[in-house]
């Protein structure tokens, strides 16, 4: 059993990855199975080697283990450490991390074959493992930004994956771009959590949080605002959500990968790593999670018309992670952290599934040379009799998302709407924000059957050439979606709330990291009775809007996407959704244009740094010079005039 | 002896060739005017001299031939102009005004 010595390894196994993939994608770009055994086998292997330590380091102490390898940054009394820390937080999400990520690695093998850039991708790929492992095995808010930064880096380089068409490239950029908006509170709290506590680490940032701070007063509520902003990009949350939607111009396994389980929750991650600090902020607080039940019914009541499958799977993401936000939001930090986790499987199984899809519907337009899009869903329908896995295997995870009990997500989407509803006691604003979350939920069961029905269901609008060339995927690719499958139905086992015959493991699992904050939050109790009532509650909510989807969607009716009418009224709003990304361009991006252009280039830039600096430097010196040169006449008279002068001058100076 | 009046002498041979060369165009005439200078000069070290050692008018002796040499160069110079502009007028040459 390897002990926590071996962390670093856990962590540099991508990193090698990347390096040699890296290197091979210059060397050989054609080592195809080279390049797929080092990129899936560090992976891989890095999960085995989390596994083993996880294993080894299970229930043994309290305390978190801080590896500490070097002295990174030593400024005056401030000492930056670069170290690992290992909780069961991190455990946590080191698993969910190296598990999923092995299988999407795994899946990528197969979907990405066709690629000429296959070595770059899993490059890309193995080194967005590294950061994100980085990001959430940080002892210190530095290290963890690093990672943070790290896989920002790699979302925008595997957005735009394909950039030789500007769309993707463009995607790329407004990913970073919103990014950047959230790192800059990520920073901001940093320095004020210096500049209140004195130091940067976890341990030693939470341990003096209760002394070095009021309780709600207005430090600390700036400081974990702050951070939230830095969540709110990162976990793509009103109002810096509209990057996810378009990040769905990478390659499906990586929205899969980044743009659903991992690197979006990792503001849920922070949420929950500095639980003390949000404990502390009361209002902070309740800004979270009414932020995460809004985005949740935003999103969902977007993706109701979408017509790319994997805009529709974008949308309910954002959704979801607006539950994990709620759930942190009401200091429901474990029933956070397991809507992550079967959030995790059911989503990756979701993507992946649609990349089986997506992958089906282009070999078979490439097959006939038809250019139609082929993750339109107009352009589906059927597919169940040429996917049976897939289409079996998608409707598990619909089932979870959906939250139909049993499966995964019912458990920990009523967890979170549950402890949502105890806080009501408090604030009837709780009570509100449940009924929000339990709208989205009646929606996310409409939109996920809605999606279904579509791509399965009902006649098939490929085009009669194309339809008998849609094939399952191979092996390679249905394989990881079964594991994901079984993940998706059972991963609801880890925390079983209480009435059930559950013993809430991952919550008992989580008390040493969330334990910190439990003083500053009162303990929200359910009766059991209401406990039965908001379970029956939830699953009548999910049925109804499976079975209404069923009832009034007909996909018979739907024309291909080339032959589509127009959307009309209300739908039009929501298929354009709600005309956020207008909105913005009015508000935000066309002022800054305007301001850059006319303010800063025509005045600031051509008018006072090239005309007053340069240019006058340069206007000046020819001024000066051309008075000069009106002394230098060519008459030797005047040139012996100013040598007397001068020589009468020194003699005067120099003798008196 | 004849301190003062031979200082005096040098000064207004002096203070004349300067006015020459200041306010006269003739090429000839300037050149002249700085050989007044030298002169006037050379009156000067021979009078101080007298008081105070050898050494002024071995100096003299120095400028004397330093003038010559400057008077050879000088009117070579003024011949070649000639030749070129046929004028030793300085109004004439002004080839490095700005």
């Amino acid at each position: 059993m390897p002990g926590v010595g071996w962390l670093w390894l856990v962590v540099m196994l991508p990193f090698a990855g990347f390096l040699a993939n890296g290197a091979l994608s210059f060397a050989r770009p054609d080592a195809k199975r080279l390049v797929s055994a080092i990129g899936v086998g560090s992976v891989v292997l890095a999960f085995l080697l989390a596994f083993g330590i996880v294993q080894g380091v299970a229930g043994h102490s309290e305390a978190p283990h801080v590896m500490t390898y070097w002295q990174w940054m030593p400024i005056g009394q401030l000492t930056l450490d670069l170290a690992f820390q290992l909780d069961p937080l991190s455990s946590v999400m080191l698993l969910v991390v190296t598990g999923i990520g092995a299988l999407i690695h795994v899946f990528s093998v197969a979907y990405m074959n066709d690629d000429p850039s296959y070595a770059r991708y899993f490059a890309y790929l193995n080194l967005f493992v590294f950061f994100m492992l980085v990001l959430v095995l940080g002892a210190n808010f530095p290290v963890m930004f690093v990672g943070w930064e790290g896989v920002g880096l790699c979302s925008y380089l595997l957005i735009g994956f394909w950039f030789s068409d500007r769309a993707n490239a463009d995607a790329g950029k407004k990913a970073f771009i919103m990014n950047r908006i959230g790192d800059f509170g990520f920073l901001i709290a940093m320095f004020m959590i210096y500049r209140e506590t004195g130091s940067l680490s976890f341990v030693e940032v939470f341990a003096a949080a209760p002394t070095a701070f009021v309780v709600g007063g207005g430090v600390i509520t700036l400081i974990t605002l702050m951070l939230f902003l830095g969540c709110t990009g990162k976990s793509a949350q009103i109002p810096l959500y509209t990057w996810l939607p378009d990040a769905m111009a990478g390659p499906t396994p990586v929205s899969a990968l980044i743009h659903a389980a991992t690197m979006v929750t990792a503001g849920v991650y922070l949420i929950v790593r500095a639980n003390v600090l949000f404990a502390m902020a009361p209002v902070s607080s309740f800004v979270v999670a009414a932020i995460g039940a809004v985005t949740a019914l935003f999103a969902a009541t977007i993706a109701l018309k979408q017509w790319d499958i994997k805009k529709v799977l974008a949308y309910s993401t954002i959704s979801q992670l607006g539950y994990m936000i709620l759930g942190v939001g009401v200091g429901a930090y474990a029933a956070g952290v397991f809507h992550l986790v079967t959030h995790a499987f059911f989503k990756a199984l979701l993507f992946l599934g649609s990349g089986s899809v997506i992958h089906a519907m282009h070999h078979a337009y490439q097959h006939t040379g038809r250019h139609e899009d082929s993750q339109d869903m107009r352009n589906m329908g059927g597919l169940r009799k040429a996917m049976p896995w897939t289409a079996a295997l998608m409707w598990i995870a619909t089932l979870a998302i959906a939250g139909i009990p049993g499966f995964s997500g019912f458990f920990s989407k009523d967890e979170i709407l549950a402890m949502t509803f105890a806080r009501g006691g408090e604030a009837s604003a709780f009570f509100v924000l449940w009924a929000i979350g339990s709208v989205a939920a009646l929606l996310t069961a409409f939109y996920m059957t809605r999606m279904m029905l579509y791509t399965f269901h009902g006649p098939n609008r490929t085009g009669t050439d194309e339809e008998p060339h849609l094939h399952e995927a191979p092996w390679v690719m249905t394989g990881p979606l079964i594991v994901l499958a079984i993940g998706s139905v059972f991963a609801g086992l880890l925390n079983l709330p209480a009435v059930l015959p559950g013993s809430g493991w991952l919550h008992h699992w989580l008390e040493p990291v969330t334990a910190a904050s439990a003083q500053f939050t009162a303990e929200a109790h359910i009766e059991q009775a209401t406990e039965w009532v908001l379970l029956g509650f939830a699953t009548i909510v999910a049925i109804t809007g499976m079975v209404g989807a069923w009832m009034l969607l007909k996909p018979e009716a739907v024309k291909p996407a080339a032959e589509a009418p127009a959307e009309t009224g209300f739908g039009k709003v929501i298929f354009n959704k709600w005309y956020v990304d207008e909105l913005y361009d009015r508000v935000v991006v066309r002022p800054l244009m305007w301001l850059s252009d006319l303010v800063l280039w025509k005045v600031i830039d051509k008018g006072v740094v090239d005309g007053a600096g340069v240019n006058g430097i340069a206007t000046v010196t020819r001024l000066v010079g051309w008075i000069g040169s009106r002394i230098q006449n060519g008459r030797v008279g005047t040139y012996v005039l100013f040598f007397v002068v001068g020589v009468w001058f020194v003699l005067r100076v120099v003798t008196v | 002896m004849f301190l003062g009046e031979s200082l005096a002498v040098s000064a207004i041979i002096f203070g004349i060739g300067v006015a020459g060369v200041l306010f006269r165009r003739n090429a000839i005439v300037i050149f002249m005017c700085v050989e007044l200078m030298l002169n006037a000069v050379n009156l000067s070290f021979i009078a101080l001299a007298q008081q105070l050692g050898r050494e002024g008018q071995v100096i003299v002796f120095f400028v004397m031939a330093v003038a010559a040499a400057e008077a050879a160069v000088g009117l070579a110079i003024m011949i070649s102009i000639y030749r070129h502009k046929e004028s030793v007028n300085l109004n004439d040459i002004r080839l490095l005004r700005g």
